[in-house]
């Protein structure tokens, strides 16, 4: 029996997130007296046996993933084969767009019932009951898995990650074939833009109040200084002021990053809904009425065109 | 080319969430019904772009729900679909759901297109359900989808850019934006709907995965911290040395 995470790669580094769905496949098993196994699926340059340190007591590699990735029915094909392999008794991915293609499969391939969007441990004291955000952010929803594997899916910044002490993992290589699918790739594209949004632990995000894209320099660069991603809200990428990719909100992407900073974006509920879930909201608006008002942790009524200079200069200076 | 496109309610944007009967239920007093905006605007709007281009076209609604989801299977048929199925059943169990459609999706579709997720239950795991029931291709969170020789040319998001797809039919596709511009139903629309069929059949035997217990709300927020707009400086230290969020 045992605890199946599934760890993401990215420019082959394990990603900020998957440590979390680590942190929290180890304390899950834990709670369930069994042992944790992360699956690492592609070519890395890290040393995965120091993965140990989260508390993981193994890790399977699987070095060539063909076209795994990006074709879901093969990915589950294998991610189902290591699961009856090693005895899964709960399956563990992010909810990232890897965790939404292949966890939908995954259950119903091993008649396992599915949590996506889990928040914390599940309470384990009566049933299996996964609490998971509902209504875009705005609720919370306690779900019991009926079945004997159970697979849940953790968003982003839900969950801390532990380090646990300096132990060293049991690294083994995979040797299942992937076999080939009938998915053809014909492109791959990367965004403009250093961080990606979904992943970034920072945001800073522009609205109409914003006016134009001319005056985007003052977002980008209080980006760069924090080291932050930026967004906007949806009439910024529908008047392609921003690409679409960045417009958040509950019809763009929902993100929940460390940090989230509105500047000149008024805090419409289908915007908040992209965005409550982020740790610290910082709103700068003109309108001391502006309804972000009510759902940020700091705020500053003012004009933006004033303000930003003086709040990146500080950001820089602070080394 | 037939293409079923599976529609859900929700709550409108706007709707106040709470819940009644010791937080068991969504308490739906004064609640607007829309279609999933991703349903509606995406996947819906799409299949129509696409008969539009091919009129041979055929695209079909399903949703699984009560009595009280006609109104807007109604008025996605005054978008454009030509015909409708309401599986009768009031679960809200994905697995039992996607059961429900695949059952009906395995008699001769070569697409079935759904919303990336619904806007309530943020499962984003029908699609993919239905596409290992029927053992078919599934693409998650597609921005684009065109037809091509044959085969489905998918545009989807991908870790920080994106990805272009060619896949054979039968194949599943979640749609986000991008994939089309929303739309309004307008009066000629309406009308031909009220004739269009809508089908009410019985929910195939399925067993369900999943049960939900109760629902809870977020703490309220302590309330905002204001700064004056003449010492901005004074965000970034608190920033640092309260929020630790720098
Ligand atoms: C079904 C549906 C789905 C939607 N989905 C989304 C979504 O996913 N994401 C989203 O963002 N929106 C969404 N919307 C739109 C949403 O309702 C709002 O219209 C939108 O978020 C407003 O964008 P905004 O705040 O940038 O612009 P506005 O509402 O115009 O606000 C601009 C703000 O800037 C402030 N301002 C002006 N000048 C300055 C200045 N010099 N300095 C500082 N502040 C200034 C103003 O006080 C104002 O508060 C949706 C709407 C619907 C109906």
């Amino acid at each position: 029996m045992s605890v199946i995470i599934i760890a993401e790669l990215s420019e082959k580094k394990i990603k900020k997130q998957s440590l979390e769905v680590i942190s929290y496949g180890v304390a899950l098993a834990n709670q369930l007296g069994t042992d944790s196994i992360a699956l690492v699926m592609g070519e890395t340059v890290d040393n995965l046996s120091s993965l140990g340190k989260y508390g993981l007591k193994k890790v399977i590699h699987q070095q060539h993933t063909a076209s795994m990735l990006s074709d879901n029915k093969l990915a589950c094909r294998f991610i189902a084969d290591v699961c009856t392999q090693e005895q899964a008794k709960v399956v563990v991915f992010s909810n990232s767009l890897l965790g939404k293609a292949v966890a939908p499969r995954l259950s119903v391939k091993l008649r396992a019932g599915l949590v996506t969007g889990a928040v914390k441990l599940p309470d384990t004291s009566n049933g299996f009951k996964v609490r998971k955000s509902v209504f875009s952010g705005k609720a919370f929803a306690d779900v019991d898995i009926l079945t004997p594997i159970k697979i849940i899916s953790l968003n982003a910044n839900a969950f801390e990650i532990i380090q646990q002490s300096d132990a060293v993992a049991e690294v083994v290589e995979s040797s299942i074939e992937i076999g080939a699918g009938t998915l053809n790739i014909i492109e791959t594209k990367k965004n403009e833009g250093n961080i990606s949004l979904a992943d970034a632990d920072r945001v800073v995000s522009g609205g109409r109040g914003l006016k134009g894209p001319e005056n985007w320099g003052m977002i980008e660069e209080l980006a760069q200084a924090l080291g932050a991603a930026t967004a906007c809200s949806r009439p910024v990428a529908d008047s392609n002021w921003r690409p679409h990719h960045e417009h958040v909100g509950q019809t763009g992407v929902a993100i929940s990053p460390n940090l989230y900073i509105a500047v000149g974006i008024s805090g419409a509920i289908q915007h908040l809904a992209g965005v409550n879930r982020s740790k610290t909201i910082v709103v700068i608006n003109s309108d001391p009425e502006a309804p972000f008002f009510k759902a940020a942790d700091y705020g500053i009524v003012g004009d933006a065109f004033q303000v930003m200079p003086k709040i990146i200069e500080a950001v820089k200076n602070l080394g | 080319m037939k293409i079923l496109v599976c529609i859900s309610r929700t709550p409108d944007t706007t709707a106040k969430i709470s819940f009644t009967n010791q937080n068991t239920t969504f308490n739906a007093e004064g609640v607007q019904w829309i279609i999933n905006p991703y349903d509606e605007w995406y996947a819906l709007v799409r299949a129509i772009e696409l008969k539009e281009k091919d009129s041979t076209t055929i695209i079909h609604l399903i949703n699984v729900g009560n009595n009280e989801n006609e109104a807007i299977i109604r008025k996605a048929l005054a978008l454009g679909g030509d015909e409708a199925i309401r599986i009768n059943s009031e679960s809200n169990d994905p697995f039992f759901i996607a059961q429900q459609i695949a059952a009906v999706a395995k008699d001769g579709y070569d697409l079935v297109l759904t919303g990336k997720e619904t806007i309530d239950h943020n499962g984003s795991s029908i699609g993919g359900m239905i596409a290992e029931l029927l053992d078919a291709n599934y693409i998650s969170l597609a921005t684009k989808l065109d037809i091509e020789n044959g085969n489905a040319i998918v545009g989807r998001e991908a870790d920080g850019g994106e990805e272009k797809i060619s896949a054979p039919f039968p194949l599943v596709v979640s749609c986000q934006k991008g994939m089309a511009e929303a739309r309004i139903p307008n009066m000629r629309g309406i009308m031909a709907a009220r004739t269009k069929p809508l089908k009410v059949a019985e929910a195939v035997q399925s067993e369900s995965f999943t049960a939900v217990t109760g629902f809870d709300l977020p703490p309220a927020k302590a309330g905002v911290k204001l700064i004056p707009a003449d010492t901005p400086e004074l965000l970034v230290k608190l920033l640092r040395e309260e929020a630790k969020a720098i």
